[in-house]
C-alpha cells in the first residue's frame, strides 16, 4: 500500500516557483529518501504534505487520505522533525515534550524517558540553554513518542555528533521494522545510500528521478584515472576531467571499447577504472538532467 | 484546553506585571483623593481654564468633587488606556509569535486543527483580559471603601462593563492583523491602541471631529460619558461590538487559510 501519494502536485509562492507536478509514491515499510540542494523544493514538498501549505494545484494523500481535507486525522499518526526545530523559550525539555504528547492525547512518559536515555537529553533544561543538536533530539523525542506509522524527517541529523546521528538511525531502524514508513529529506547522500531502500531526487522544483539506491547508483559511467600522462586527446563523453601533475581523472559515459581503442593510441604508465561513488553521480548526472 | 493552558501559562507574568501596574496607580489615586476633596474649588477653578484640554479628559463633564467623578477621571482614564495598550500586546502577538519564532512547524504539525487553535488563542487572551479587569475593579472596590466613600454601583458596573468591551474590540483588531503579520507585531498593537485613543481624544474637543467617535471604541467606553449620564451608548456599543466579531472572522479566515512560511 502506498503511505504517501502526490500527484502532479504545484505550488508557487506568489509567482516564485516552489514545486512542479511533482508525482512520488512511497511504500509502506520503506525508508524513503530525497534527495536535493537548497532550494529545490524538499521542504514545500514536505510542508504540503503536512498542511502547512495548500498546494496551487494536484494533490497529496497519505494513508489513502487527502492531506488538505484530513490534516488532523493524518497528522495523529505522523511524526515530523523539521529542518529548523524551534521551540518556545522560557520552557523546560520535559514541559515541552510533555506539550507535545497531550497535543497528541497521549500519554507518552515512558517511550519519552527511554527516548531521552537514547539520545542523551537532559530533560531539565532550558530551551535557550539548548546547542542546536541537542533541540534537534528534543524534535526527534516529539516526532516518536507518540509511535506513528509514518515518519517526515527533512534533515534530521544536521546538528547531531556522528555517534547520535548513529543512534538515531538505529531508533529509525527499529520504528522500520515494526512496520513504520518513514521519508526522509536529506542532502547527506551518504546517509540516503545507507539507510533507505528508494530515493527520488528533486531538484529546481522538479522531479528527477525516482527509483531504488541501488539502481540509482547503478550507472554505466566509470571514473577512470590514467597515470603518466599530462594531456588527454579528444575523446567524446568525458565528464568532471581532472588534470593533476602526473595524471588525469574523469567520468566517463559511453562504449568502453571505443575509450579503450583511443587510449591505447596514447602513452600512459598506469589505469584503474572503478564505480563512481553516489556523491559523484549525483553531482555529475542528475544535476545536469534538470537543467 | 491544551493550547489554552498554554497560552495562559505563556502571557502570565505580563497579566500580573499589568494588573499590578495599573492597580498601584488606581490606589495612588484613591489614596490622595480625600486630600483633594478639601481644596476641590481651586482645582475646579484650574480646570475651567483649561477649556479644550479638560474637555478632552471629560473634565466638563464631571466634578473633581464627587469620588465618582474623581474616578472616572483618573482612574477611568488609567483603566482605558492601561487596558487598551495590554490587550493591544495581547492580541497583535497571539497568532503572529508562532511564525516569528519559528515556532509554527512545531504546534501546526500536530493533530489539532487551525480553527481549534485560534479558538483556544482567542479565548485564552479574552480570559486574560477578563481577569485583568476583573482585579481593577476589585483594587477600585477596596480601594473606595478604604477612603470611606460611596460607590454608585450602577455608574461603577457600566463603566467596567464598557471597559471589558473596549478591551476586547481592541485586543480583536490586533488579533486580526495578528493573522497577517509575521513580526514587528507590537509597534503596529501599540500604534493601533494609540491611535485609537488620540482618535477619541480629537473627537472629545471639536465637534467638527465629532464623527470620530463612531470610529474609536474609546468613545463608548469614556468613564466621563458613562458616569455622567449613568448609561451606556447603545449605538457606539453595538459598532463596537460589530467591528469585534468581524475582526474575528477575519482572524479566524486568515489564519485558517494562510501558507505556514518557513
Amino acid at each position: 500500500m502506498a503511505v504517501i501519494e502526490i500527484n502532479n502536485l504545484t505550488k508557487y509562492y506568489g509567482k516564485s516557483r516552489g514545486i512542479i507536478d511533482l508525482n512520488l509514491k512511497v511504500e509502506q515499510g520503506d525508508i524513503f529518501g530525497f534527495i536535493g540542494p537548497n532550494g529545490a523544493g524538499k521542504s514545500t514538498t514536505i510542508r504540503t504534505l503536512l498542511g502547512l501549505i495548500s498546494p496551487t494545484s494536484g494533490s497529496a494523500t497519505i494513508f489513502g487520505k487527502d492531506c488538505t481535507k484530513f490534516k488532523t486525522e493524518i497528522l495523529a499518526n505522523v511524526g515530523f522533525i523539521p529542518s529548523e526545530t524551534m521551540f518556545y523559550n522560557g520552557m523546560r525539555v520535559s514541559e515541552i515534550i510533555s506539550f507535545s504528547a497531550k497535543l497528541h492525547k497521549k500519554d507518552c512518559k515512558n517511550e519519552a524517558k527511554i527516548l531521552c536515555e537514547r539520545l542523551q537529553l537532559d530533560d531539565k533544561k532550558k530551551i535557550e540553554e539548548l546547542s542546536l543538536g541537542n533541540r534537534k533530539k528534543v524534535g526527534i523525542v516529539c516526532a516518536m513518542q507518540h509511535n506513528p506509522n509514518l515518519y517526515i524527517f527533512d534533515e534530521p541529523t544536521s546538528g547531531l555528533d556522528p555517534l547520535m546521528q548513529k543512534e538515531f538511525f538505529s531508533m529509525v531502524k527499529e520504528k522500520q521494522k515494526t512496520g513504520s514508513t518513514v521519508f526522509l529529506s536529506s542532502h547527506t547522500l551518504s546517509e540516503i545510500q545507507r539507510y533507505c531502500k528508494n530515493a527520488a531526487i528533486i531538484r529546481d522544483g522538479k522531479l528527477i528521478v525516482s527509483d531504488s539506491v541501488d539502481s540509482l547508483s547503478k550507472t554505466s559511467a566509470r571514473r577512470i584515472n590514467l597515470h603518466g600522462i599530462t594531456s588527454l586527446p579528444k575523446i567524446e563523453g568525458l565528464i568532471d576531467v581532472k588534470t593533476q601533475e602526473n595524471s588525469v581523472s574523469f567520468l566517463y559515459q559511453g562504449e568502453m571499447q571505443k575509450l579503450i581503442k583511443t587510449l591505447s593510441t596514447i602513452q600512459f604508465s598506469d589505469i584503474t577504472i572503478s564505480e563512481p561513488d553516489i556523491e559523484e553521480i549525483f553531482l555529475h548526472f542528475y544535476e545536469k538532467v534538470g537543467k | 484546553m491544551t493550547i489554552f493552558k498554554h497560552e495562559i501559562k505563556r502571557n502570565i507574568k505580563k497579566l500580573y506585571i499589568w494588573c499590578g501596574a495599573v492597580s498601584s496607580l488606581i490606589v495612588l489615586c484613591l489614596m490622595i483623593y480625600p486630600e483633594m476633596k478639601s481644596n476641590v474649588d481651586d482645582i475646579m477653578d484650574l480646570y475651567a481654564n483649561l477649556g479644550d484640554f479638560s474637555a478632552a479628559f471629560g473634565m466638563d463633564r464631571l466634578s473633581f468633587g464627587t469620588v465618582m467623578g474623581f474616578y472616572a477621571i483618573e482612574c477611568g482614564t488609567m483603566i482605558g488606556i492601561g487596558g487598551a495598550f495590554f490587550a493591544a500586546l495581547l492580541g497583535i502577538d497571539i497568532l503572529s509569535k508562532e511564525e516569528n519564532y519559528k515556532t509554527s512547524e512545531f504546534l501546526l504539525t500536530h493533530p489539532i486543527s487551525r480553527r481549534r487553535v485560534v479558538c483556544e488563542k482567542l479565548f485564552s487572551i479574552l480570559t486574560i483580559i477578563i481577569v485583568f479587569n476583573l482585579t481593577c475593579m476589585i483594587v477600585s472596590m477596596l480601594s473606595i471603601a478604604i477612603i470611606n466613600e460611596t460607590i454608585l454601583w450602577k455608574e461603577f458596573l457600566l463603566f467596567h462593563l464598557g471597559q471589558i468591551i473596549l478591551h476586547t474590540e481592541i485586543a480583536c483588531i490586533c488579533f486580526a492583523a495578528s493573522a497577517f503579520i509575521k513580526r514587528g507585531g507590537i509597534g503596529i498593537g501599540l500604534g493601533i491602541a494609540a491611535l485609537l485613543y488620540f482618535l477619541s481624544i480629537f473627537a472629545n474637543i471639536t465637534d467638527s471631529l465629532e464623527f470620530l467617535k463612531y470610529i474609536t471604541p474609546f468613545q463608548y467606553g469614556d468613564a466621563a460619558n458613562i458616569i455622567s449620564t449613568s448609561k451606556l451608548d447603545g449605538v457606539l456599543i453595538a459598532i463596537g461590538l460589530i467591528v469585534t466579531a468581524i475582526s474575528i472572522f477575519i482572524g479566524f479566515y486568515k489564519y485558517e487559510t494562510k501558507d505556514i512560511s518557513a
